[in-house]
């Protein structure tokens, strides 16, 4: 549905986008995910049409963006950043507006609108001028404009930024309810965005693609996947020589030290703690021939915050 | 063309929802009413000759106030994000956004309609010259909204657009006034003259409506609306 070749974007001397590659098929929802100015806004902008390109080529739809720009904007629901929209207009009169501008056959424009209002909950407001609605209900009628012409591609611009938590939930489930269906592009910099809406995660960083795979493929690339936290009534030096010496364990970071008892974060080495649980009882195993009361003993998933940082903080060497 | 028709919809209806084109409105008649009646006591003539002498500079203060909105205000709220992403042609919104601005002129205009009618309460005023004069004023409105639309895609700055659009519109008001022509080399002074507003408008106002002075305001006003659309064009030279 979305195949993007090379696309670079300048402004002036500044390079926004340089280089992006990525294809997104048909019925899946990918996330966008970096820093902010990492590019997501300008490549999505040029997806849409918005903005050419300096250079590459994208193709929405099998469209070219630059040369069928139109055709792109027959085919895609793009939801800009902040959800710019009329703010002297009532919803349901700029409901109506677009479903006129999208050609929306008479017809069936009613009962189109009618479903749109539904299914983002806009019953409520339909009456009331766009300019008085809250962030949470501006931002739904931005995807109800999106949605209308039941688009194939949906390319939403951080869908999700500026809303309170129950907001957050209410669109994310709304984008679930639409990705059943469609192929959605989104752009977030927010992580867990992407765990509970995306099937398969972009990371851009500095107008470049630094990773891409589904969130539990990015998670194990991260030292290998799990750490293990320990809590010991041993002496700091003792732990971190003890522990350390054991094959399998690639680094042992203090977490502090209280009334004797240390605590310290355990980095697997990599794939010789294949299993499960298996770095956890070894570093029980340490802590038994050492003679250690243990006081807590826990395994923890690298999560995806761990994947964004080291990947977006330039320390690029941390994935290899 | 449907789409145009849908812009001009969407364009008219926020006339309407602003309080700001209403006071506007309000005070370019009371203003030109009041200017008018002012004299037409003292004159005693049964016509509408200062209502249209006063009609050029009215509108170059009343004209950039209609059209400041269109476009700087979509780039000050970013939905020209929204509009430029549908699947609309750029000529199609310029001519939507024109027509409303010209619905918007016309009906102001318009209810000037109680100055001709006391007028021929008053007396038996040439119809020829008030129909002419009419023509005229919706001509010369054509054009400087054209001017104040292309303006107002320059910048996201109404006040910017206001005063930018004014200075055109007065600077052709100004340039075929006689202290501009004396002042002007000889042989350019056709040409000076052919670019001034208010020559045109006063002889179609004469109730003569001369192909000349229609292609003159036909093309100030086609020349504008081009240069608009060829501007949201070069947003797309990468």
């Amino acid at each position: 549905m979305i195949e993007v070749q090379m696309l670079t974007k300048s402004f002036g001397p500044v390079e926004a986008v340089r280089g992006v590659s990525f294809e997104v098929s048909r019925g899946e929802v990918v996330g966008f995910l970096g820093p902010n100015g990492a590019g997501k806004t300008t490549t999505m902008r040029m997806l849409v049409g918005y903005i050419p390109p300096s250079s590459g080529t994208a193709r929405l739809a099998g469209y070219d963006v630059a040369r069928d720009s139109l055709e792109v904007r027959r085919r895609v629901g793009y939801l800009p950043e902040n959800a710019p929209l009329y703010n002297d207009m009532m919803v349901d009169d700029f409901l109506a507006t677009i479903a006129g501008i999208r050609q929306i056959d008479r017809a069936r424009r009613r009962s189109r609108i009618d479903a749109t209002i539904q299914e983002c909950g806009l019953e409520k407001v339909l009456k009331k001028d766009i300019g008085e609605l809250s962030r949470g209900y501006r931002q739904r009628v931005g995807l109800a404009a999106a949605l209308l012409h039941e688009p194939d591609v949906m390319i939403l611009d951080e869908p999700t930024s500026g809303l309170d938590p129950n907001q957050i939930t209410e669109i994310r489930a709304l984008i679930r309810q639409i990705g059943r269906e469609k192929t959605i592009l989104l752009s977030t910099h927010i992580l867990p965005e992407v765990s509970a809406t995306c099937g398969r995660v972009l990371i851009i960083n500095d107008g470049q693609i630094v990773a891409s795979g589904t969130p539990d493929e990015l998670t194990a690339r991260v030292g290998g996947g799990d750490a293990v936290v320990v809590a010991v009534r041993a002496p700091r030096d003792e732990v971190r020589r003890r522990i350390g010496a054991r094959p399998g364990v690639r680094d042992v970071r203090i977490l502090g030290e209280e009334n004797g008892v240390t605590r310290a974060s355990i980095a697997s080495a990599g794939d010789a703690h294949g299993a499960e649980g298996a770095l956890a009882e070894d570093v029980f195993r340490c802590a038994v021939e050492a003679g250690w009361v243990v006081s807590e003993l826990r395994t923890e998933r690298a999560s995806l915050e761990e994947v964004f940082r080291s990947l977006t903080v330039g320390e690029r060497e941390a994935v290899s | 063309m449907t789409n145009i028709l849908t812009i001009f919809r969407k364009e008219l209806r926020s006339y309407w929802n602003s309080p700001v084109a209403y006071i506007f409105a309000t005070v370019f008649l009371a203003l030109i009413s009041w200017l008018f009646f002012e004299n037409f006591f003292l004159e005693g003539q049964a016509n509408l000759r200062g209502f249209f002498g006063i009609l050029p500079l009215a509108f170059v203060l009343f004209v950039p106030a209609v059209t400041m909105r269109l476009w700087a205000e979509e780039k000050k709220l970013g939905t020209i994000e929204l509009l430029m992403t549908l699947p609309l042609r750029d000529h199609e919104v310029v001519l939507g956004k024109f027509l409303a601005a010209f619905a918007f002129l016309s009906m102001t205009v318009l209810l000037s309609f109680p100055l001709p009618a006391i007028v021929a309460l008053l007396g038996h005023p040439d119809p020829g010259p008030i129909v002419g004069g009419y023509v005229g004023a919706l001509l010369m409105g054509a054009a400087f909204l054209a001017i104040g639309i292309f303006v107002s895609n320059l910048t996201s700055n109404q006040i910017v657009a206001l005063v930018l659009s004014f200075l055109i519109a007065i600077l052709l008001l100004l340039v075929d006034s006689g202290a501009v022509l004396s002042k002007a080399p000889a042989f350019l002074a056709p040409a000076v003259e052919f670019l001034g507003v208010r020559t045109h408008f006063e002889s179609i106002e004469r109730g003569v409506i001369d192909s000349r002075d229609l292609l003159y305001f036909l093309s100030v006003t086609g020349f504008f609306l081009y240069l608009n659309v060829r501007t949201i064009e070069s947003r797309k030279w990468a």
